[in-house]
């Protein structure tokens, strides 16, 4: 069924009684061409693309509890391509490009609203890093602007300018940076897929995978055995469980990061602003939530919440920067379990088992890359050969530190990212 | 969140400096190769259920310790001095 | 209306308050929700989504409808519960979400177009054109959207934060929880009692029952009283415990003065409490459900426990006529409460056939209201008996579908509640919170008996655990009624039922969620927005998990819940984030020599958390880059003295320190003589540099390391992880002395001669070579003297102990001025660095490694050290590295930018060109021109090469040529002379 204004209207014309499953819910086959292992934004995304760009429809997407129920369902949505190392520059480029396309290719709204984003600088050291950054962007053929004080109070009123402890300096604009509706994307690619003959399968948990001389035949399930000759892990959250399962060891740290909402207001904040003395970063829903995280809460958890000590460090961050803020209410606060890699950047790579492929390791960025990930990832389950704007996210790339890429520059090990 | 330093006692986590994996005591030596460097400063077992993690109660006495911890539950159940640890003192 | 003699109200207090500007009178006591059905105002608020007229739903901190903002301008508090907000003379507040007003609210549009509005419609439509999203649909969307609003200006208010440690937190004071801190306090125990509500007593305030033979709220004053006078007990009324963390961790909000209108005085608004607790026990009651069926959301329909508390606790009726709708034998007491205090009863309708009600009131069993009548306040209600449909007229419907324990603090932790078929609701699973254990209503047992002797049992357990002896605390007398329901949870019929009130959510809506396969409970909030409004489902949550799973033919526990997580009730971020507006962020650090310098005229800039000087200006300067050429001629020519006291200083001692700075860096000085300085560098264990400084042998078991500003504390933490963690059995001891010692550069051809002028004992050069250091006395002061350069001059840092810093500042900076020198600060300290190539964080960055910056030989071959391994990685030696490099603009164009990338002559500026990046730029006056330090690939390779230098930001592009590093004295003669 296609979406429109028109459809809405003549549904509701008519009780709203002709509007069918956004996508099917499948028995597993016993046999596939392809399997993903995970049913979130970069699993969905992957199986629409294999399904789209390469004509792979055998293809079955295994999810352990519901569709969408990992990060992409638990961030604070923001959309950007600001990277500026060689490797991030060009592949986040790609994602934000297929971003813009995204409602007419999905058929469905997943209210990516280009509203801009923000990065504010309270120092001239950081204003270099930024504008470097920025020179990156545009390099990339992205854009960035970078405004002074003025420029900043233009957009941005309700600042503390005057009474604060790091004063701002100046903010670099990325004018098509913003946010999204997490959720939608995670249904939009699952009716995608579901439409092109994809099978979504819920609650269905993989408990190992079926390795034969080094090739992948197929994955063990709490709903029985399913073979396959190619399968991929997309599960950020538990890389390191699945991946275990082929006998793997990841470079890779659950980590807990904390992501906060507040009551609806009425529109006070219309762009994506971050901090830069401190992690902070915060937009406006369209329901009217302020939307706002910081850093992680700084130790190894899958528990899916935080802690105080975190929360409210991101709090205070929110009052020395805007403190117009101080008045709205937190309504919820959850937290994303993350992959962290040494570097901060993700892997998209194939294994040492022919015909496993592995996607993880997105950090705290995972959702901006949802589908870019999957674009490129499907690229190469189904070709074999690395997507360009991908190929740096190689497994191996600690162990040789070719092509680290280091963003934050805390270095490429464990825990300082 | 609270760890109990063996030092000082029941302390808020907000005293404490996380390091991660407890592996990194068992630095290897320099001629140790390839794999045993990539082992110890990049990949991980990350168990979902217990582990022992490296932190060091910084803005109390400076000491790092050896902590078992449930990354599930977030229970802790055992804290050592990491110098008793290398030293097989505990 | 008010009803005479009922309430526990101050009638001797009247009250004076404003709603959307009209005055109304109140009580000492009442809320605002209470003080406005007093005044028979129902309507008091609109919905989000259809802009419905609503009224009060409920009593407490729950209700969804009742929202209200509090005061005007920068202090307006938007999103308050009108249940919650006690009155008091002066008080304004205002409805929201409704335009020109709450009458008249043209949003209502709406509801007339709400069969295009269903759940989900947004996800289907507003697609075309593109960019119609963020120019027209959503700012459409988004101000229809929202609740209340920010005012824009900065919070006015003062908040606090504290911690409190206890042995047993009781949350919750009604009679469980009452019952629980009388057992544990009368042990002795440590114990806080934290209750929402500003009169503790919970329901007992609220219902008519009796205790030993008094009424429940006396009872409950009494027992108030005696934990008032135990001196280990701390009662925090007015304050909600919003979240469970670890280790018996809690958080807590106290609303310390949104009662009156007197704020300031020192007092705070709100104090964020962070409570440790050995044990808790959770005593927060149960939040009555609503019925669904069509129209049930008028005003005048509330909750028949939220009925009882109006005309309980404040004294007023809802209405004049009321009429009540349940499914159980609790909501019989409406009935009986009402009929009590002489209010008429319009009708009493139960949906159980059998069930034992006797009034003097018509009573319909086996009967359901299925529709409503009214505009903005309730006028009818229509009700399906067995014999056919019934219109009865009525002004207030109270309704009950039974009750949910409130069990959301045993969820924070991800813990599952467990479904009670009996009384149809999810309670507390046993061991969800560690240490927490529930008792009362929030643990499913209903009667004032029931929670008396649970609160008492729950307690005495804590107590055991403890290690106390129990108290016999005897049982007081109460009623122990059951409690009977049969479920119901929406009314079949047309039109539309509501679920969760303020987000808009009917029946329909789950329904048509569960036809598109939006069928986990999870994908129906998110589709719906069910549970997702202000008072995040607790009064509509389980009712739609129920419709859910009748639509999705599956039990209620199977279907599951969606997860309560932080906080309980909204905290404002004002009082989480208390204390960081303004300055208050983050610490401030500052040098002996600040107030020197603000003296001066100097404008002060953050270098982490310290203030540093950023050029010292003199009378008819009138850009800081003449203050900063005019101090880079001091240090060239005279001599200049800056405060370098923030750079980290580590004390080390022990027979094995040099073993120590052997393994942390990169060079040896295991072999360092005593009275010698060396420049380090350090690794992160990943290959990468650290950090760069020097470091001086005191003593043959002694050694002071320097570090960079910025990464003192970080390497503070490596210094002890590799002596605890690495080598446990080296005898090595190390201390920051960072804040003991002030640390003065002076640099310059005169910088002997200022030098000779404080010391009491003269050096030359033969005594104090470059690179050489030890103990001196300056006027009389033992300080300590090193002969180190970070600006290519003959240079000297003097150290001296802090309280001596601000005088020996002051004379060195006069006696300079009296050489022809003078201060400096960071702008010059910069200059003289990049003429002399030396790098700081600007360069190592945390991505460069000793091979980038040039100092691969600094890397000895002949002991291991931290990083060294990991440094030899193909990767970080590969020649076409982006490599360490001088520019000079050689163009038209003599600018040149940091963060500037470069490219190769005629190369476009785009990424598949890139070549490197401008680090560090500035004007040398001794070059003439401006210089600057980057990286390239292949850098060294390169010099003499004329490349591109593009800062797109900045519109600037500029032809350089690259050089080495060092601009200035490349030989490093003047450092020496």
């Amino acid at each position: 069924m296609r979406f429109s204004g028109w459809r809405v209207l003549r549904e509701g014309l008519t009780g709203n009684k002709g509007w069918a499953p956004h996508w099917r819910d499948a028995e597993p086959k016993a046999e596939y061409d392809a399997i993903i292992i995970g049913g979130g934004g970069h699993g969905l995304s992957t199986a629409y693309y294999l399904a789209k760009e390469h004509g792979l429809t055998n293809v079955a997407v295994l999810e352990k509890g519901y569709l969408g129920g990992g990060n992409v369902g638990r961030n604070t949505t923001i959309v950007r391509a600001n990277y500026f190392l060689q490797g991030n520059s060009e592949f986040y480029s790609h994602s934000l490009k297929l971003w813009e396309g995204l409602e007419e290719d999905l058929n469905y709204n997943v209210m990516h609203s280009q509203r801009g984003l923000i990065n504010l600088f309270h120092s001239d050291g950081q204003r270099d890093a930024f504008v470097r950054r920025g020179n990156s962007m545009i390099n990339q053929g992205d854009d960035a602007v970078l405004l002074d004080r003025i420029g900043v109070r233009k957009h941005l009123p309700y600042l503390d300018f005057d009474n604060v402890r790091f004063p701002i300096y100046g903010g670099l604009l990325h004018p098509r940076g913003g946010t999204a509706r997490h959720d939608a994307v995670a249904w939009g690619y699952a009716r995608g897929a579901s439409d092109r003959g994809v099978d979504l399968i819920q609650q269905c948990e993989v408990t190992g995978i079926d390795v034969e001389n080094g090739q992948v035949r197929g994955v063990q399930t709490t709903r029985g055995a399913i073979r396959a000759k190619k399968v991929g892990i997309v599960v950020a959250g538990r890389s390191g469980q699945v991946a275990a399962m082929a006998g793997m060891r990841l470079p890779i740290e659950s980590h807990v990061l904390q992501a906060f909402v507040t009551e609806g207001l009425k529109p006070c904040i219309d762009h994506v602003v971050s901090f830069g003395m401190g992690h902070f970063y915060i937009s406006q829903s369209d329901k009217g939530g302020l939307v706002f995280g910081g850093d992680l809460d700084f130790y190894a958890s899958y528990a899916s919440r935080g802690n105080l000590p975190m929360a409210e460090h991101v709090m205070e961050a929110g009052m020395t920067l805007m403190p117009m803020i101080g008045k709205a209410k937190v309504l919820r606060s959850w937290g994303g379990i993350m992959d962290m890699t040494p570097d901060g950047s993700p892997i998209i790579d194939k294994t040492d088992t022919k015909g496993l492929f592995i996607d993880c390791g997105w950090c705290y960025g995972g959702f901006k890359a949802v589908p870019g990930s999957g674009f490129s990832f499907a690229h190469l389950m189904a070709t074999g050969n690395h997507h360009a704007p991908a190929a740096k996210f190689r497994l191996d790339r600690f162990r040789t530190a070719v092509g680290l890429m280091d963003e934050e520059g805390t270095g490429s090990q464990h825990n300082l990212h | 969140m609270r760890l109990e330093c063996p030092i000082c006692g029941s302390r808020d986590r907000r005293e404490f400096y996380y390091q991660g994996d407890a592996v990194m005591l068992a630095r290897p030596a320099e001629d140790a190769g390839a794999d045993a460097w990539d082992s110890y400063l990049h990949l991980r077992d990350n168990p979902a259920g217990e582990t022992r993690d490296l932190w060091q109660h910084e803005a109390g006495c400076g000491a790092w310790l050896v902590v078992t911890r449930n990354t599930v539950t977030h229970a802790v159940s055992r804290v050592a001095l990491a110098a008793d640890v290398k030293g097989g003192k505990a | 209306m008010r009803i005479k003699g009922k309430g526990l109200i101050d009638r001797s207090a009247p009250v004076t308050f404003h709603f959307d500007g009209r005055g109304y009178e109140g009580f000492e006591g009442d809320t605002v929700a209470s003080a406005l059905l007093a005044n028979d105002v129902t309507l008091m608020g609109r919905s989000f989504k259809y802009h419905r007229p609503r009224g009060v739903l409920t009593a407490g901190s729950e209700e969804p409808n009742a929202l209200i903002t509090v005061g005007t301008g920068a202090a307006s508090d938007p999103n308050v519960r009108a249940t919650m907000q006690e009155t008091y003379d002066g008080l304004r507040v205002r409805s929201q979400n409704a335009w020109p007003s709450l009458d008249f609210d043209v949003m209502a549009v709406n509801n007339l177009v709400s069969p295009f509005l269903g759940a989900g419609f947004y996800y289907k439509t507003f697609m075309w054109p593109r960019k119609f999203w963020e120019k027209l649909y959503e700012p459409v969307i988004r101000r229809a959207a929202g609740l209340g609003g920010l005012s824009g200006a900065h919070n006015p208010d003062t908040y606090e934060r504290a911690f409190a440690f206890c042995d047993v937190l009781v949350i919750g004071a009604g009679p469980a929880g009452l019952m629980a801190a009388l057992t544990a306090g009368r042990a002795g125990a440590d114990v806080i009692l934290a209750d929402e509500d500003a009169l503790m007593g919970g329901r007992l305030n609220a219902e008519t029952y009796q205790i030993d033979g008094k009424p429940g709220h006396v009872w409950a004053a009494d027992a108030v009283a005696e934990l008032g006078g135990m001196d280990n007990v701390r009662l925090m009324s007015r304050t909600t415990v919003t979240g469970a963390y670890d280790q018996g961790t809690f958080g807590a909000l106290e609303r310390v003065n949104h009662h009156h209108g007197g704020r300031g005085k020192g007092a705070p608004l709100e104090c964020f409490w962070r409570i440790v607790a050995k044990h808790s026990i959770l005593a927060a009651g149960a939040i009555e459900r609503p019925i669904a069926f069509q129209n049930n959301d008028r005003p005048g329909i509330m909750t028949a426990g939220a009925v009882r508390a109006y005309l309980n606790r404040w004294g007023v009726s809802p209405g004049k006529a009321l009429t009540i709708f349940g499914n159980n034998d609790d909501a019989h007491r409406t009935a009986q409460d009402l009929a009590d205090a002489g209010v008429r009863i319009a009708a009493y309708i139960d949906s159980r056939a059998e069930v034992k009600i006797a009034g003097d009131f018509p009573i319909y069993r086996g009967a359901q209201v299925f529709n409503t009548g009214g505009g903005k306040e309730l006028e009818s209600i229509s009700i399906r008996t067995i014999s056919g449909t019934e219109k009865i007229q009525t002004d207030c419907l109270a309704m009950s579908g039974g009750w949910n324990p409130t069990v959301h603090l045993t969820c924070h932790m991800n813990g599952r509640p467990t479904w009670r078929p009996d009384i149809q609701a999810f309670v507390p699973s046993e061991g969800s919170i560690p240490g927490m254990v529930a008792a009362g209503a929030c643990n499913g047992t209903f009667s004032t008996h029931g929670c008396l002797a649970e609160g008492a049992a729950v307690a005495g357990k804590v107590l055991d655990m403890l290690g106390k002896a129990v108290p016999d605390v005897g049982l007081p007398q109460a009623e122990d009624a059951p409690y009977r329901m049969e479920p119901l949870w929406a009314v079949a019929g047309k039109g539309r039922a509501w679920l969760d009130f303020q987000n808009d959510v009917s029946v329909k809506d789950i329904k048509q969620a569960a036809v598109e396969n939006f069928r986990s409970v999870e994908h129906m909030k998110r589709y719906t927005t069910q549970g997702m409004a202000t008072d995040q489902g607790k009064n509509s949550n389980v009712g739609a998990l129920a419709v859910l799973a009748d639509a999705t033919g599956r039990g209620i526990p199977e279907t599951g819940t969606t997860t309560f997580r932080p906080p309980y009730s909204p905290v404002s971020i004002a009082s989480m984030g208390a204390g960081a507006q303004g300055a208050g962020f983050a610490p401030q650090r500052f040098t002996t020599s600040h107030r020197a310098s603000v003296e001066a005229g100097a404008p002060m800039i953050e270098a982490g958390l310290w203030y540093r000087p950023s050029y010292f200006p003199k009378a008819g300067e009138k850009t800081w880059r003449q203050s900063c050429d005019r101090e880079v001629g001091y240090v060239r020519r005279a001599v200049g003295v800056c405060d370098v006291s923030t750079l980290g200083k580590s004390d080390i001692q022990g027979p094995d320190a040099g073993k120590l700075l052997d393994f942390v860096y990169t060079n040896t000085f295991s072999t360092l003589k005593i009275g010698r300085v060396r420049y380090g560098l350090m690794l992160r264990e990943d290959g990468t540099v650290m950090d760069d400084g020097t470091c001086a042998r005191l003593g043959d078991q002694h050694f002071v390391m320097t570090t960079t500003t910025a990464a003192a504390g970080a390497v503070m933490k490596h210094l002890e992880f590799v002596a605890q963690c690495l080598h446990p059995e080296w005898q090595v001891a190390m201390t920051s002395v960072t804040e003991q010692w002030a640390q003065f550069a002076i640099a310059g051809p005169k910088a002997r001669e200022l030098l000779n002028g404080v010391l009491d004992a003269a050096i030359d050069n033969d005594s104090w070579p470059f690179m050489a250091c030890g103990d001196v006395s300056v006027l009389g002061v033992k300080g300590r003297l090193f002969r180190i350069s970070f600006s290519g001059e003959h240079a000297y840092e003097i150290a001296i102990p802090s309280r001596y810093g601000d005088s020996l500042f002051r004379e060195l900076v006069a006696r300079a001025e009296g050489l022809g020198g003078g201060a400096y600060g960071m702008e010059a300290l910069n200059v003289l660095r990049i003429e002399k190539g030396f790098i700081t964080h600007a360069e190592i960055h945390g991505r460069t490694t000793a091979f980038d910056v040039g100092m691969a030989d600094m890397i000895s071959a002949k002991k291991d050290c931290i990083g060294k391994v990991m440094a030899a990685r193909t990767g970080l030696v590969a020649a076409d590295r982006e490599r360490l490099v001088g520019m000079k603009p050689v163009g038209a164009v003599k600018l040149l930018s940091a963060g500037a990338h470069i490219f190769a002559k005629d190369a476009e500026a785009v990424r598949e060109n890139y070549q490197g990046y401008v680090t560090s730029v500035c004007f040398s006056p001794e070059i003439g021109s401006y210089v600057g330090l980057g990286f390239v690939k292949n850098g060294p390779d390169r010099y003499g090469e004329v490349m591109r230098v593009v800062d797109h930001l900045r519109e600037l592009e500029v032809e350089v040529e690259i050089c080495p590093p060092v601009f200035f004295d490349q030989e490093g003669g003047r450092a020496r002379g």
